[in-house]
């Protein structure tokens, strides 16, 4: 494992060192740890989902002057527990023709990759649940398996609707998972590590100034980009465009497995909204780097208060990066026109993978021509 | 024994049952459908083999590769000609059958006697982990850069031969005639100037 000997919460060791203290041997404090993160993580992901679900419901009625959900709860933010109750109970029905097995199969294997990538989202020094060396190069690695899901679910159904829109979505996912590696290589070249802690770390050097955003402006179009096309949202939802295909892939599911997708399609855009403000947007970190802020208030940085300030700001910081960028997802969606097939596949193929090779051969040559700026 | 590697051992024996249990479904499966989602099912498995060696990126990049492209390619191309025919009766299919069925039964043996055989260094060498990322680029740009260049070479070939063969409409002359083709006439008609062209 990677070892990180720069200051900051590290639970774990806190955890086990306190279990320890009870008298447990080193062994089960740590598989009493293991499930811990992991639960916390997947309740994150889904209540990530709710706020999400929410947050298009208000913003996409504020977009249209209209109010929106009101009478659930406060501001009507019980409204997409309704509408997750309401799936719940719904009938889950498999259609006579379907083939059973894959029909069920499909929507778990949409929403298992976007559930394992949440591993290498990190929310500070510590807090993600492993700091694999191989990081952002898993969730490249998981994502390219979801195609085979969403071709499953439009075969299975057997509906000329569903597996148009089955092999539109993977052809969309496969064209738009290049241009989107080669802007995430830019970035690993310039913080010679593929790991996400080492990433951010790169950033926090002088605060906002540090950003990647600063170095990799194109990098970071195209990789927002293509993580729209991977979610599929508007201007990039073409598997389901209503107009033509019903609901593509989705058309003959109902109940759990209906929202199996869309918990899947909620949990991706917050996981890409995570992964655009930990390589462009210098993941946890403060725009004034915390230790600046400690140095100037007399505080020693290693202090536990200092410590859980500077962790609980580096949690919040790395959400509401992330909800800004959703923000800006929804609005996206209701300011641009929904793209034709061709002109998607051209804009994947015939635009942004030439634009993201050249920006891969600049990060180089700066990389090599200023190490002191573009990382050595 | 240990927790981790009581988890380790589980694990394998899952991992090898799903691999070879898929890998016969993938040969012994009627439907083709099912044998290419077996087939995605044993890459997966294999990388799992990769993972519990120790091996993250090589696991990484077999789920890219193999899943995540050629598997999802097999799918494309099966779905898109997925045509429901019954095929026409292959005579003598039962000895057809048995005759392959012997030659695997052999080639088995053959590969069993050899792993019997062979002296296997136990334990293996060290696993580097999370450096491994780092040894096998400077394998790939020193020792390995010829193989490796080539390989970009062939996959550029293979690439500029699709497309050619694909887009034969939009050359700019016409392969058996000559003649120069109407770019714009392309754009607007959907018929294949070729195909009328060409002699029968």
């Amino acid at each position: 494992m990677l070892t990180n000997t720069a200051p900051g919460l590290d639970l774990e060791a806190s955890f086990e060192q306190a279990l320890q203290g009870l008298g447990l041997s080193p062994g089960a404090a740590h598989l009493l740890w293991l499930p811990l993160p992991m639960v916390l993580v997947l309740v994150a992901a889904v209540v990530g989902v709710l706020v999400n679900v929410w947050l298009e419901r208000k913003i996409s009625a504020a977009v249209q002057q209209r109010i929106g959900p009101e009478y659930a709860g406060a501001l009507g933010v019980l409204q997409p527990i309704a509408d997750g109750m309401k799936l719940v109970f719904k009938e889950d029905i498999i259609p006579a023709k379907a083939d059973g097995l894959l029909f069920t199969l499909g929507p778990v294997l949409v929403l298992i990759p976007v559930i394992l990538s949440w591993l290498v989202v990190p929310f500070g020094q510590h807090l993600l649940i492993s700091n694999v060396g191989i990081g952002i190069f898993l969730w490249i690695s998981l994502s390219s398996i979801q195609p085979i899901g969403l071709l499953m679910s439009g075969y299975a159904s057997n509906n000329k609707y569903s597996l148009l829109g089955g092999l539109r979505a993977a052809a969309q996912s496969i064209s738009y998972e290049i241009p989107l590696a080669l802007a995430v290589l830019a970035v690993v070249m310039m913080s010679n590590s593929l790991s996400t802690v080492d990433i951010v770390d790169q950033q926090t050097g002088a605060g906002i100034l540090s950003w990647n955003i600063w170095r990799q402006p194109v990098g970071f179009v195209i990789f927002w980009i293509c993580a729209l096309a991977e979610c599929e949202r508007l201007p990039f939802d073409l598997p389901e465009a209503e107009e033509e295909l019903v609901a593509g892939y989705q058309t003959e599911y109902s109940g759990m497995k209906f929202a199996l997708f869309y918990l899947g399609s909620y949990i991706n855009l917050v996981l890409s909204a995570l992964l655009v403000s930990v390589l462009y947007l210098g993941g946890w970190g403060f725009p004034i780097p915390v230790e600046w802020l400690a140095g100037w208030l007399h505080q020693p940085i290693d202090a536990p208060l200092v410590q859980l300030i500077t962790g609980s700001v580096g949690i919040v910081m790395t959400v509401l990066k992330a909800y800004l960028l959703v923000f800006l997802a929804i609005l996206l969606r209701w300011t641009t026109p929904r793209v034709r097939i061709d002109q998607l596949l051209d804009l994947g193929w015939k635009f942004l993978l030439p634009i993201a090779l050249v920006n891969l051969l600049i990060t180089a040559a700066l990389k090599l021509a200023f190490p002191m700026a573009f990382g050595g | 024994m240990t927790i981790a590697s009581t988890t380790q051992l589980i694990c394998f024996v899952a991992l090898s049952a799903t691999l070879v249990l898929g890998a016969l479904g993938v040969v012994l499966l009627p439907n083709i459908v099912y044998s290419a989602f077996l087939l995605g099912g044993v890459f997966l498995s294999v990388a799992g083999l990769y993972l519990l060696l120790n091996a993250s990126f090589v696991a990484a990049a077999q789920v890219l590769v193999y899943v995540g492209a050629v598997n999802v390619l097999i799918l494309f191309a099966i779905m898109l000609v997925n045509k429901k025919e019954n095929l026409a009766a292959i005579p003598g299919l039962g000895v057809r059958r048995l005759l392959s069925g012997a030659v695997c039964g052999g080639l088995f043996v053959l590969l069993i006697r050899v792993a019997f055989t062979t002296p296997w260094a136990l334990p293996g060498p060290e696993p580097v982990g999370e450096e491994a990322t780092i040894r096998i680029g400077e394998h790939l740009f020193s020792d390995y850069l010829l193989p490796f260049e080539l390989a970009s070479v062939l996959l550029l070939m293979s690439m500029i031969g699709a497309i050619v063969l694909a887009r034969r409409d939009v050359l700019s002359s016409d392969v058996i005639t000559g003649e120069a083709v109407d770019q714009g006439l392309i754009e607007k008609e959907r018929t294949p100037l070729l195909l009328e062209k060409s002699p029968r």
